[in-house]
């Protein structure tokens, strides 16, 4: 009859208190980024892979049936695999361009900016003041026909008689390149910054020329930096329409165009399958990724 | 010294000449010249802040000297990039390579120079400084001492013609230290290699080293076998910095002129009231004002009028115990003179004779050979550390 007395505590070892209490206190700090998780996160995800599963007959007048109907994903890939290949193509050259662009710049304000180390990291932010949207559109005019950069490169005959730069997946490229540069050049000079000089002197004593020593001291300990700042620009690169949509044309869509343009005609369906997709090419590519360039060479 | 014409033998000496660096205004290492002889083993000690490590890095080629040479047996290396100088340095602060294992920081000089089979060499090195079995962990992962032996490690594996040692063993423990200094001085002799070694530590310096260079802001003070440093410091600085001294103002009244004037070569001095002899070859100065040294081990307490078990030579009356400390093998005795200032007397405890008290009226006696005269216009109180004070 002691059955009720001891389902209290059902054979949960007699914690100490003080561990006890951590545990609580531990739970309840977890709280509110729990909540703000599973409201903002858990949710909607559970809400898209469910939406990608319905019957693509239906309509948002008519509704939905939720009919497991998993050639969805099979349907939107034939029709858009081509869109998906060119996100992670531009995606890719994108941040390819971040890393060249913006290793030599993070790299000159972590060791040679000096006293002008703080203005440089303004002017790096300062973009954000103005909203994504009109930077992209000013892009327009800077890669227009009849603008001052395409009228110098027909006349030094990089590009031909009728040749132009807007409308073209290099405009798409530049846009994103010029887009998501800063979220390369931050963690890159945190990176940077953190590392002690008296590294390369080590280095230095140990036979390693300037190059060297780069390669061998410099650029591992920036590899955190790195790859934070590839992932940074790579996966918002991905999955943008916007500048496919400002400066490209429509050889140049990308998926989250398609995406875009799915939902906006109420094929909630297909565009939620793609959106999956997307997700789960990117999780990925990242995770490999990660596994490839991390756990090696990081600290 | 300007361009001695470097004799066959010495064939690769390192040599610094005129060797000056000033940051701003700030001169941290003042017209230095120093010869290191190939192959020895040569101790650069002295205070915090006076130039130590600025000297090394200089010839580590990591600092650009204001003025002055740096040549290693015929070859100029004064302006030589720090990668192409057959010189390593152990760092004062490691700066071991976070990213690598501890056998890829031993390994990291040897494959810089394109050696490809470093794996034995690096477990023999790790072996010798008894980190065997730490190859694969990173630096982070290692005590202070530990990473100080990878450190050295990393440097010897290179067999460079001079090896730097910035205080190599400052953060090791007594016993581990001390086998450290054994198995430092062991490599050096047994590889030849040239050692420059920076220690605070005067006991480390006077137990490994064939010559002492002690420095004081930014020049050498005295410059010599241990022995001689210690026995004839040339300076107050020297006195008090390697070991301690009893520095007594006197004044030399003979001896001074032609040797053997009736004196038998020592130099007569009246200090306070009292005549003292000291030997002529290690008196500094012999006219005028000076300070009269003795180490405290040299001078024997006795109490006030007895004579002394074996007669010492001079004398200094009228102290009075003040201060009794015992420090197990020896007993060091405080005794106020006279004229106020304070001597120190180490006394060995062999159980010969009994302990003194506090408030004993004793004698100083010590002989004439363990005297020695320095400039009157020397601080008395210079390299005193601050503990001694
Ligand atoms: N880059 C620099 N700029 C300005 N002053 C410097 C610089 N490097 C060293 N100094 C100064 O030069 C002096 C000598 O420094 P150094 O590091 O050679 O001392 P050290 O003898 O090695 O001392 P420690 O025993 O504490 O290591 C110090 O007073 C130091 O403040
Ligand atoms: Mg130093």
């Amino acid at each position: 009859m002691a059955g009720p007395l001891r389902t209290a505590e059902p054979s949960a070892p007699p914690p100490a208190p003080g561990g006890r209490r951590g545990g609580l206190s531990g739970y309840l700090l977890l709280l509110p980024g729990g909540v703000w998780l599973a409201l903002f996160f858990v949710v909607p995800t559970a809400t898209l892979v469910a939406t990608s599963l319905y019957d693509p007959s239906g309509s948002l007048q008519l509704g939905y049936r939720m009919t497991g109907h998993v050639q969805n994903y099979a349907d939107s890939l034939q029709d858009y695999a081509p869109q998906l290949v060119r996100s992670f193509v531009y995606a890719g050259t994108a941040t390819l361009a971040c890393v060249v662009l913006g290793f030599p710049l993070a790299y000159a304000i972590a060791f040679k900016a000096g006293r002008w180390k703080n203005l440089m990291l303004v002017a790096v932010i300062a973009p954000f003041f103005t909203s994504f949207l009109v930077r992209t559109l000013s892009w327009q005019y800077i890669l227009g026909d009849n603008e001052a950069l395409v009228s110098f490169l027909r006349a030094v005959r990089v590009l031909g008689e009728d040749g132009h730069l807007l409308a073209t997946p290099f405009a798409v490229v530049t846009g994103l390149t010029y887009n998501f540069l800063p979220f390369m050049v931050l963690p890159l000079y945190a990176s940077l910054e953190k590392i002690d000089h008296r590294f390369l002197e080590a280095a230095a004593d140990l036979y390693s020329s300037p190059f060297t020593a780069f390669r061998t001291v410099t650029l591992p300990l920036a590899m955190p930096g790195l790859v934070a700042g590839t992932l940074l620009t790579f996966i918002p690169s991905a999955g943008d329409y916007i500048n496919s949509e400002l400066l490209g044309n429509p050889q140049t869509r990308m998926v989250g165009n398609e995406i875009q343009d799915l939902f906006a005609a109420g094929d909630y369906p297909t565009a939620s399958a793609l959106s999956v997709t997307l997700m789960a090419a990117i999780v990925l590519l990242v995770f490999v990724y990660v596994r490839r360039s991390g756990t090696e060479e990081l600290v | 010294m300007s361009q001695e014409s470097a004799p066959q033998g010495a064939g690769a000496d390192l040599v610094l000449s005129g060797l000056t660096k000033r940051f701003a205004t700030f001169t941290a290492v003042d017209d230095l010249d120093l010869r290191v002889p190939q192959g020895s083993f040569f101790a650069l000690l002295g205070p915090s802040g006076c130039g130590k490590t600025t000297t090394l890095r200089m010839v580590a080629g990591l600092e650009e000297p204001t003025a002055g040479t740096i040549t290693l047996g015929t070859d100029d290396i004064t302006h030589l990039k720090p990668y192409k100088r057959p010189v390593n340095t152990v760092f004062q602060s490691y700066a071991l390579f976070p990213h690598l294992s501890i056998a890829a920081n031993v390994a990291f000089g040897l494959r810089r120079r394109g050696r490809k089979q470093v794996a034995e060499d690096v477990e023999r090195m790790l072996d010798l400084v008894e980190l065997t079995g730490l190859a694969d962990r990173r630096p982070a992962q290692l005590s202070g001492g530990q990473q100080q032996r990878v450190a050295l490690a990393r440097a010897l594996i290179n067999q460079p013609r001079v090896l730097l040692l910035d205080e190599p063993l400052g953060a090791l423990d007594l016993k581990l230290r001390r086998q450290m200094q054994i198995e430092l001085k062991r490599i050096q002799t047994e590889v030849g290699l040239t050692f420059v070694h920076v220690t605070h530590d005067q006991e480390e310096a006077m137990t490994m080293a064939d010559t002492v260079a002690v420095m004081n802001a930014g020049r050498i003070e005295q410059l010599g076998p241990p022995e001689v440093l210690y026995e004839c410091p040339a300076t107050t600085f020297v006195a008090n910095f390697l070991g301690q001294s009893n520095l007594v103002a006197g004044r030399v009244v003979g001896g001074s002129g032609v040797s053997g004037g009736g004196d038998g070569g020592d130099v007569v001095l009246d200090v306070h009231g009292a005549t003292v002899r000291a030997d002529r070859a290690r008196a500094v100065v012999a006219q005028g004002d000076v300070w009269v040294g003795v180490r405290p081990e040299k001078v024997v307490l006795a109490p006030a009028g007895v004579a002394p078990p074996e007669p010492a030579g001079n004398c200094l009356r009228g102290g009075v115990v003040s201060d009794v400390s015992f420090v197990g093998v020896s007993t060091q005795y405080l005794v106020r003179m006279p004229w106020g200032q304070e001597l120190t007397a180490f006394s060995q405890n062999s159980g010969h004779h009994e302990r003194l008290r506090t408030g004993a009226a004793v004698d100083l006696h010590w002989s004439p050979a363990h005297t020695f005269c320095l400039d009157a216009s020397q601080d008395a109180a210079a390299g005193v550390e601050p503990e001694d004070r």
